[in-house]
This record gives C-alpha cells, structure tokens and sequence, in this order.
C-alpha cells in the first residue's frame, strides 16, 4: 500500500519547466495549504481552464454550473460546491495529484510527472498544468459555493 | 461465540478483505453476459445504416475488395481466389479466429498481418502498408465473410503468452492520464466521457466505417485513437503489442457476434 496521508514533498514534479517563484509542494494531512506560485490564483483564468477540453479536460470526467457547454462528463462528482466541501487547501492537493488523497482515482494528476508511463512525447516530463494554472483552478473551485 | 463461529467469522473478513484489495487494484471484468457491443450503444439511425448493405458505407471497400481478391498479381500472378477459391466459403468464419498462431512467425498474427503474409510469400508482391486503402478492402473484404459469427480465438500454450501480454497492456495505467483501458471499458462503460458515451470496447466489426473519420479504419486505428486520448505514446503502427491487445480483446468479446463492416459515429 501507498502512503497516502504521511506528509512528505512531492520531488521530481519540478522536472517540469519550473518558474523561478514556485514553492515546493508540502502535504500536510490531506491539503497543500501553502500556494505553489506567489502570484494569486485568478478563477476567470480557472474557469477557462476547468471548461477547456484540451487544457483542464475537467469535463470529460465532471460536470458542473457551466450552463453553455454542452457536453459534460458522468464519471466524477460535480464541481458545484466544490469550494463549499473542501478548503483550499484540500482542493490544490486534489488538483496537483488526487492520488495522495484516493491510490485508486482515475482522476489524472495534474502537476506530476513520475511515476507515469509511456507518456507521449509531446509530453513527456511536462505536467498537465502549470502552477500558476493549478492556482487559477484551486481559486474559481474556490468560488462554487452552491 | 463458538469456536465454529469464530472460525467462519475469520473467513468471512478474510473474503471481505481480499475482494476489497483485488477491486483496489485492479478493474473488474464484465460478466460474460453482461457484454454489449458497440452497436448497442448507437442510435437507430447509425444502426439501421449498418445493418443496410446498400446504406452501410463499409460495404464500398468490401467490393473493392472483392476485386482485389480475384486479380492476379505478383511474381507468382496468382490471385487470392486462384488459392482460396470462393471466399463466401473458404474465409467464413476466419475472421472470427483471429489472431491466430502463425508458425512460421512463432507469434500470432492478425487478418491484416496474415493478409500480408500470403501476399508477400504466396504471391511474391510487396506486402500492403497498413491503412491502405487496399489492405483495408482486402481485410473487410475476409472479415465480412464471418458476418453473424461467434467470435473464437483459439486459446492455446502457443497463444496464451500472447493474451496474458495483451492483457498486461489493457491493465496498464499508461500516459499523461495516467489512465488504463480497462478503467474506461471495464469500469466506466456506459458513462459519458464529455458527451461521449463510453462503450465496453469490443473489436467486434473491424474493419470499421467511423463517421468521425469519413472512412473505413482497422482496429489498430481505434486503439491509436484511445491511446493518443490517453496522452499515451502510440505503438509503431504495424507493431506486435496491437496483435497482443487484439487478441486479448477477441477473447474478452468471445461468443459476440461479429460484424465487420460495422458502423461506428
Ligand atoms: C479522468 C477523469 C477526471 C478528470 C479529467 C478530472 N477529474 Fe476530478 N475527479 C475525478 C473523480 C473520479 C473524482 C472523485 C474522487 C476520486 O475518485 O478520487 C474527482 C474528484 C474531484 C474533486 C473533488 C470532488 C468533490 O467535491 O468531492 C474536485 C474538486 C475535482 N475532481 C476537480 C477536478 C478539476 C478541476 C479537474 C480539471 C483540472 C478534474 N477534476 C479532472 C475524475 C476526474
Ligand atoms: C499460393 C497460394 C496462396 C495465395 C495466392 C494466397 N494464399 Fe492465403 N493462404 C495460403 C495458405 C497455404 C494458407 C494457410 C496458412 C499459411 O500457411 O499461411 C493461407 C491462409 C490464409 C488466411 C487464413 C485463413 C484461415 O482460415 O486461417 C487468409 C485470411 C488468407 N490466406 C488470405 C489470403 C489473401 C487475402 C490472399 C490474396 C492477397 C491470399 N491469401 C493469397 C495460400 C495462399
Ligand atoms: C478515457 C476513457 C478511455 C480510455 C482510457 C480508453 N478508451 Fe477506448 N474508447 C473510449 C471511448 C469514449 C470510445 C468510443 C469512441 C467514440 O465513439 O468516439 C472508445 C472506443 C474504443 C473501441 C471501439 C469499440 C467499438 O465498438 O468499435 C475499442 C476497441 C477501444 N476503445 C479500446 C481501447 C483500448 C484497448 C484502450 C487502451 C489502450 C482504450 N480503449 C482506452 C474511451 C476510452
């Protein structure tokens, strides 16, 4: 079995193109409380992302309260009131690897990069989503209150 | 409590717990009568199109392969039907079979690679590239003649090597994703990745006419598909480990019907 709620630093997440200004990711308990970029997250940028099927891919699994979209998935929770359920820190941890909070999620980890295999190419060592896009996404979660 | 039902009761959570780890880790396979193929999952229009032989599009490349089957080529200039004869009787069921353990190769291979096989040995001609239009014709062609049949690989010593790797690859987490086949098509089947609905992944009508692509495609193409889905790196096209994880998928749809030329959107 994993270790999964020991706290311990997420190391080789930073083989992706790292900006200078990011902290290392921390878990403590079940959340990362501490931002991974200093600028703060914007949820108009999150919400762009969470809705972009070729950058968040959030809805392929999800739905939610994005009324003009279409197609939405069945396979996940919805995100209306995500940012009532869990707390910011709770949601990044989620977002970077929802691995450390359920070993057997189907939900992709978003800001890792070992531990996969046969990566494509175009890929290859590249997280799904940059930090400051983690933090655009933890920050419009954030806002689903209802 | 008595000691019996002490006993049982140990059992009992032992049961428990090994069930448990084994969900944990692994997917969990459809029941054989719980199968569906991918036509069940379509809407009466794309079925009635399948099931039409003048409407369904697949049909265009099975005559095209009709005429292929008949014309001499090669340093041999030999024909498929100068050796195979009527193919409504000689080829029914073979598709079906496939793959199949070739000897000489000391792998399975499958129609495709077959196909290519006689064409390079038993004609003396340059094998066709995969997703040619000719392989295509030739192989719908042959697979059309099993229409309606139980789809049976032949599981043996020789094969199951093949299956167990197929299988192996169907297991694997694999790409950006992180994601495995079996996670979609044994666990998630029926659910809706976007607008999508997912089906339980059955190579029952291969060669295939899709919509989305305005064409006919083999099976290999699909997988590539998901692969690419999957942000995982895409076996070379013509590369044994799509043989293994089609083997591995004709097993797991064995008894289905085939259908090939199926209708997919
Ligand atoms: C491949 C499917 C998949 C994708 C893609 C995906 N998720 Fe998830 N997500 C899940 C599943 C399944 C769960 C349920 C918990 C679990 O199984 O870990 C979940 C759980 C969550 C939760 C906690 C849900 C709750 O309120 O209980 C949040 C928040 C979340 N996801 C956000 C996102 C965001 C944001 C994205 C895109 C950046 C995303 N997910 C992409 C499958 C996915
Ligand atoms: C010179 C004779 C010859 C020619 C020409 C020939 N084949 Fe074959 N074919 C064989 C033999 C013999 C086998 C038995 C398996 C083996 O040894 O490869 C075979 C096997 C097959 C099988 C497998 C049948 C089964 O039931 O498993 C298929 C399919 C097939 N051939 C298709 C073709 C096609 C399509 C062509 C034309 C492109 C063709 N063959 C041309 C001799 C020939
Ligand atoms: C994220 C979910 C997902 C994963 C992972 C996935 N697939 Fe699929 N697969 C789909 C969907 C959705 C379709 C239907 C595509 C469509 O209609 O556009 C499909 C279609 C198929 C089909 C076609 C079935 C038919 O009726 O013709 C096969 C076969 C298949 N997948 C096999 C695989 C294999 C093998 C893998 C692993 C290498 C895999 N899939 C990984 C979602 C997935």
């Amino acid at each position: 079995m994993r270790p999964i709620f020991i706290a311990f630093v997420l190391g080789s997440v930073f083989t992706a193109p790292a900006l200078a200004q990011e902290t290392r990711p921390e878990i403590v308990g079940d959340a990362i409380p501490q931002p991974l970029v200093a600028i703060r997250g914007d949820p108009v940028r999150g919400r762009a992302i969470v809705v972009d099927r070729q950058v968040g891919l959030c809805l392929l699994c999800h739905s939610g309260p994005f009324p003009e979209q279409r197609l939405q998935g069945t396979l996940a929770p919805e995100l209306a009131g995500a940012g009532r359920r869990w707390s910011e820190g709770q949601l990044r941890l989620r977002i970077v690897d929802a691995a450390k909070a359920n070993p057997a999620t189907i939900m992709p980890p978003y800001y890792r990069t070992d531990g996969l295999v046969r990566v494509a190419s175009a890929y290859r060592g590249k997280t799904l989503l940059t930090a400051q896009q983690i933090e655009d996404v933890v920050a419009f979660l954030m806002t689903l209150r209802d | 409590m008595s000691r019996q039902a002490l006993m049982r009761l140990a059992h009992f959570s032992l049961a428990v717990l090994l069930v448990a780890f084994g969900f944990a880790a692994s997917a969990t396979e459809i029941p054989l009568s719980e199968r569906k193929s991918g036509y069940e999952f379509m809407g009466p229009q794309s079925r009635a199109m399948q099931d039409d032989d003048t409407a369904n599009p697949g049909m265009l490349s099975v005559f095209d392969g009709e005429a292929l089957w008949n014309a001499k080529t090669g340093a041999t200039n030999q024909s498929c039907a100068g050796c195979h004869g009527d193919a409504t009787q000689s080829m029914k069921g073979a598709a079906a079979r496939y793959p199949a353990f070739n000897a000489s190769r000391g792998r399975p291979l499958d129609l495709e690679g077959q196909i290519n096989l006689c064409r390079a040995d038993r004609q003396q001609a340059s094998p066709f590239a995969y997703e040619s239009r000719e392989l295509l014709a030739l192989t719908a062609y042959v697979a059309r003649q099993s229409r309606g049949m139980p789809i049976e690989p032949t599981i043996d010593a020789r094969t199951q090597p093949f299956l167990d790797a197929g299988r192996a690859i169907f297991d694997l987490r694999q790409g950006q994703l992180n994601l495995s086949c079996a996670q979609c098509h044994d666990d998630q089947w029926g659910q809706r990745l976007a607008g999508t609905v997912i089906p339980q992944g059955h190579p029952t009508g291969y060669p295939q006419y899709r919509l989305e692509w305005q064409s006919l495609g083999s099976l290999q193409r699909r997988l590539r598909n998901c692969l690419v889905g999957m942000r995982a790196e895409p076996y070379a096209v013509g590369a044994p480990e799509y043989v293994d994880l089609t083997l591995f998928l004709m097993w797991r749809a064995r008894g289905m019907k085939f259908e090939a030329p199926a209708v997919r959107p």
